[in-house]
């Protein structure tokens, strides 16, 4: 059994709202990170991944539970950590040198023995010879080496990295993948265990000794699983789709819910009452589902979706909130990390742009509930407006501030497209569409 | 007035930036009733101080017009501007610092900060200076410290603002680095919190100080009562030669003020400037950047080199290890136990208290004292400060006007035709630099010559300080458009009107409303002696708000010149709120020209 380093029990992050609400991002979990393993840590946006990093390290208490660092609490202990950033968090009023003597600086070493370790660790790193350098005049590539010889200069324990990679071109971070685990693999470096936090599989799938699965609403582990391959992995392997499959299938499988409703009489699903508290709805455009559901169509109605993101250079990121956007709307279905397209979806695909506008609207209306929910209240008022903040008050209890926010946009954004209403952002208002408001002043003038 | 480097844009986002933090915020009321009440004791104690010292004999100083005498008198006065500097810059940090770490006092210093930069500086002037004197009686000491302490209170509230800001903007991640590589806080500030804030420090020193000498020319010579306090230095050079109509002195005293200014540009603001351009927070070098020789030379110095090698670098190691050595002992230590803990909080929580009842105790009771001055006021007074008010806010907006008239077309000429812009901003610097109540004097000597009153010669004389605020707003706006858009609109034969409706005013406007915050706040500010001024023993006065606070100071009534500093402060609170924090958003929102 190797040595556990880091251990996470029952931690969770929560925020308090002014009534008993609270939103929580983190429920419990326990997680571990032992000695000898790179672990990777996947999930799509809003799974509270970087909180979970943040927890881990000790720059962020949580609600809830404690992290032990060599089985003390963090707060008590002498934590040996390095993170790498995702914007790589240099000082751009410091020299390369300067910046990776930085954290030396802080542990009181004298400056010939600081500029000797960053020198030496710069070498390491591959960026001999550009020490007088200020980080404005490097590559990303370049800038993202600084930021692994700062980290790796502390010769942390465990070195966290928090997505390092998304902010570079795709051949720069491969290059880079491969060199960290070379220095890894040669034991150059005194890191004893890496963790990284990433949203792409395949990155998880080539670097992780064992992966982590969040799911979101809130942050869960949905798996936790160990990777046997050797290395150096080769991406066309079998055994390596396999994985990135599973990971898709695992990422896309509803989580478990009640069995489906019987219909009504006309055919329409019983509207489920327990569930009146909103959706979360994915962040996706109606463009970008229309342009998925043509694809899905010309692959026959049916594809891979890990497929569909290589063929389409995507990140879980990207497409996701498509998918997902997709299936709520009735458009696709996912089965077994498969995207199937619905008969309403073949149609709406097939459509010319009206057309496509009022089979949105219809699948809107059925099944968003904040966007009914804006229907009905225009239509209720007699000056046919009704202030955002209504609904954002409303949202509010289920919400973060900014998820809120990004709610609404999206509840415009699609409103708009479907001429579900039209909105006066100068007076933030949601308001009657266009050709309604047009049809009552006529019915007015007759009248 | 002021000095606006060729960058300016750059520099604006962050000035914009501090200003829309402080109209985003709301406070309750409660915060602004605090801050009222700690300002009024504050007035209390100064104005008791005051009266308590009042009539220890003063020596006499009598100002030579002599030119020879220029370069003494200047830099007597350079000296002031750079000590009050040097206390605002420190004073700054120190507020901005505190204000951005401490939750449970930042709302107050903020809305504290956003009120006191709307006080009408030189209506603290007497009472500063009677205080002053009052602590060195009988020595010029006192009132070259109340002279600092008044310019000082000009222009530190800018900077604090924008240190604090810049404090509360800086990157995540960038401050999760400092804190996972254990920076102790010494090490932060000087290798993140400084750095980063320093381009906003800059720019906002730059304002300050041109800030400086417009209140230093007005308060090196002033009458309180029957007591005449003077300071050697230019702006008393300046009024005594407006006063005694010396043509030729005026002539050789603006001219060092324009040389001092000039000189300060170059040898000082430049090097800064081109030296600050390192801690820009951008990802990919500009090309356009100001360049300064002297800067180059400063910096490929091997004596200057060799003696930071030898003084500086030694000591920042002794304090970082220091540091180091500290945190490790404190590291080592077992950790308290629960029990000592405890009651350790529970007396800090005690001590806390009690701090607090005695501070709110004796602002009250200080405050209450102070209001109780008001009951003082006769009923026409009060009506003089009530039509004083109108009759004031009225000739701001005027002035706000005339300057917006000329101003904006000019600035989108400058703007739009770079050639023109090569020749017309530095001359426009150069004008806008000249403090303008060294020109006060001469304005009026002429003004008195034509036969017009102060009536109209006041707005007149707002204008000179107030319009370059706008000008160089319009300039940095029109700048600002793109030039597809710009394109677009003759493309498709826009008219004239529909030009400037469409493309030219929307797209200058949040510019032009940053300008005209400023300039509104410059334009009170002014009021104070442009209403009211002393030459030659005559008083030239006319209605208004300033008048009454000048005459209150000159007569010694207390009471009144609190009134009207309060009503003063207040409305320029309520027109910031009312006004320009609901334009602001709609800038934020409607008029940002996005990238």
């Amino acid at each position: 059994m190797q040595q556990v380093i880091i251990r996470a029990e029952q931690v969770e992050k929560y925020y308090a709202q002014p009534s008993e609400n609270r939103i929580q991002v983190i429920s419990p979990t326990d997680l571990s990170i032992s000695e000898g393993e790179i672990v990777a840590l996947l999930g799509p946006s809003g799974s509270g991944k970087s909180t979970l990093l943040r927890m881990l390290t000790g720059l962020s208490t949580p609600s809830a539970g404690q992290v032990y660092w060599h089985e003390k609490p963090v707060g008590n202990a002498e934590v040996n950590v390095a993170i790498v950033f995702q914007s790589f968090a240099l000082f751009p009023w410091l020299t390369v040198a300067e910046n990776v003597e930085a954290p030396l600086k802080a542990k009181g070493l004298d400056p010939t023995e600081r500029r000797k370790r960053a020198l030496k660790m710069l070498d390491t790193v591959g960026l001999d010879g550009f020490q007088a350098a200020y980080p404005k005049e490097l590559s990303g590539g370049m800038r993202q080496r600084v930021g692994f010889a700062r980290a790796l200069v502390v010769e942390p324990e465990v070195l966290f990295m928090d997505e390092p990679f998304s902010a570079l071109d795709v051949l720069t971070a491969e290059n880079l993948r491969s060199e960290l685990l070379e220095l890894w693999q040669n034991k150059t470096i005194p890191t004893r265990a890496i963790f990284i936090v990433t949203h792409n599989i395949e990155e998880a799938v080539l670097l992780a000794d064992r992966i982590i699965v969040l799911g979101r609403n809130p942050g869960h582990v949905r798996t936790d699983f160990k990777v046997a391959l050797a290395h150096p992995r080769e991406r066309k392997a079998a055994a390596f789709t396999q994985l990135v499959d599973y990971i898709y299938k695992v990422l896309t499988q509803p989580e478990a819910k009640p069995p489906a409703l019987p219909l009504t009489p006309e055919g329409k699903p019983v509207r489920d009452q327990r569930q009146m508290h909103y959706q979360m709805l994915p962040h996706a455009r109606p463009g970008g589902i229309a342009g998925l559901l043509e694809i899905l169509l010309d692959h026959n109605g049916k594809d891979d979706i890990y497929r569909l993101a290589d063929d389409l250079a995507f990140e879980i990121d990207d497409l996701l909130p498509i998918v997902d956007a997709g299936q709520l709307l009735g458009f696709l279905k996912v089965t077994e990390g498969d995207a199937v397209i619905t008969p309403t979806g073949a149609e709406y695909a097939n459509s010319e742009i009206l057309r496509q506008k009022e089979l949105f609207r219809i699948a809107a209306v059925e099944n968003v509930l904040l966007l009914r929910q804006i229907v009905r209240a225009i239509e209720a008022k007699s000056d046919k407006t009704v202030p955002e903040e209504f609904f954002h008050d409303m949202l509010d209890e289920q919400f973060s501030e900014d998820e809120t926010l990004r709610q609404l946009e999206t509840a415009i954004n699609w409103g708009r497209y479907a001429e579900l209403f039209d909105f006066d952002a100068s007076r933030r208002r949601f308001i009657q569409p266009q050709n309604e408001r047009e049809s009552a002043a006529a019915a007015e003038i007759e009248a | 007035m002021i000095q606006l480097p060729n960058s300016f844009g750059q520099f604006r986002d962050r000035e914009t930036l501090a200003r829309s933090q402080v109209l985003q915020r709301s406070w309750p009321i409660v915060l602004d009733l605090c801050v009222a009440g700690i300002g009024l004791a504050c007035f209390y104690g100064v104005v008791q101080l005051a009266r308590y010292w009042f009539g220890h004999p003063m020596p006499q100083i009598t100002i030579s017009l002599s030119p020879r005498a220029l370069p003494r008198y200047a830099f007597y006065s350079i000296v002031r501007i750079w000590l009050a500097y040097a206390l605002s810059l420190v004073f700054a940090i120190g507020y901005g610092y505190t204000a951005a770490y401490n939750r449970r006092v930042e709302a107050l210093m903020i809305a504290g900060l956003d009120i006191l930069q709307s006080i009408p500086v030189l209506s603290f002037l007497p009472g500063v200076m009677l205080a002053m004197v009052a602590l060195f009686p009988s020595r010029q000491i006192g009132v070259e410290m109340g002279a600092i302490i008044l310019i000082f209170t000009g222009q530190v509230w800018n900077m604090a603002f924008s240190f604090y800001s810049s404090l509360k903007s800086i990157p995540r991640e960038l401050r999760e680095a400092a804190t996972i590589y254990r920076f102790s806080p010494w090490q932060r500030l000087v290798e993140l919190e400084l750095p980063y804030s320093a381009i906003g420090l800059v720019w906002n020193s730059m304002v300050s100080v041109a800030g400086g000498w417009f209140f230093l020319m007005a308060c090196e010579m002033f009458v309180l009562g029957s007591r005449d306090f003077r300071l050697p230095g230019l702006g008393s050079y300046l009024q005594t030669a407006a006063s005694t109509g010396n043509a030729e002195a005026i002539v050789w005293g603006l001219f060092t003020m324009i040389a001092i200014i000039v000189a300060t540009d170059q040898l000082l603001w430049r090097p800064i400037i081109a030296w600050s351009d390192k801690f820009k927070f951008e990802q990919v070098e500009t090309t356009s950047r100001v360049r300064s020789p002297l800067l180059h030379l400063l910096q490929h110095s091997r004596g200057l080199q060799s003696l930071r090698n030898h003084t500086v670098g030694p000591i920042a190691e002794t304090i970082y290890q220091r540091l180091a050595e500290n945190r490790r002992r404190i590291a080592a230590l077992p950790a308290p136990n629960e029990a000592s803990r405890r009651r350790h909080e529970r007396w800090n929580s005690i001590v806390r208290a009690v701090a607090l009842i005695v501070v709110v105790a004796s602002v009250l009771y200080a405050a209450f004292h102070a209001l109780s001055l008001l009951r003082e006021i006769q009923r026409s007074e009060f009506f003089e400060i009530i039509v004083g008010a109108l009759a004031t806010f009225l000739r701001v907006n005027t002035a706000l006007l005339l300057a917006s008239a000329w101003t904006i077309p000019a600035g989108v000429a400058i703007g739009f035709h770079p050639r023109l812009a090569r020749i017309a901003q530095p001359l426009a610097q150069i004008a806008a630099s000249v403090p303008a109540t060294a020109l006060f004097p001469v304005v009026l000597i002429a003004l008195v010559r034509i036969g017009g009153g102060l009536g109209i010669g006041s707005i007149l004389l707002m204008m000179l300080g107030t319009q370059w605020y706008i000008l160089f707003n319009v300039i940095a706006g029109a700048m600002a458009i793109p030039t597809d858009l710009r394109e677009a609109a003759t493309l498709f034969h826009f008219t004239t009107t529909q030009r400037w409706k469409t493309l030219i005013l929307p797209g200058i406007f949040p510019y032009l409303l940053t300008g005209l915050v400023t300039a509104s706040g410059g334009a009170w500010n002014a009021s104070i002696i442009a209403e009211y001024f002393r030459l030659k023993n005559q008083t030239m006065q006319t209605v208004g708000l300033g008048a009454v606070i000048s005459a209150a100071t000159d007569s010694g009534k207390f009471q009144i010149l609190l009134l009207a500093t309060i009503v003063m402060a207040g409305m320029v609170v309520t027109i910031n709120r009312l006004v320009w924090r609901p334009l602001y958003r709609l800038a934020e929102t409607r008029y940002k020209v996005e990238a």
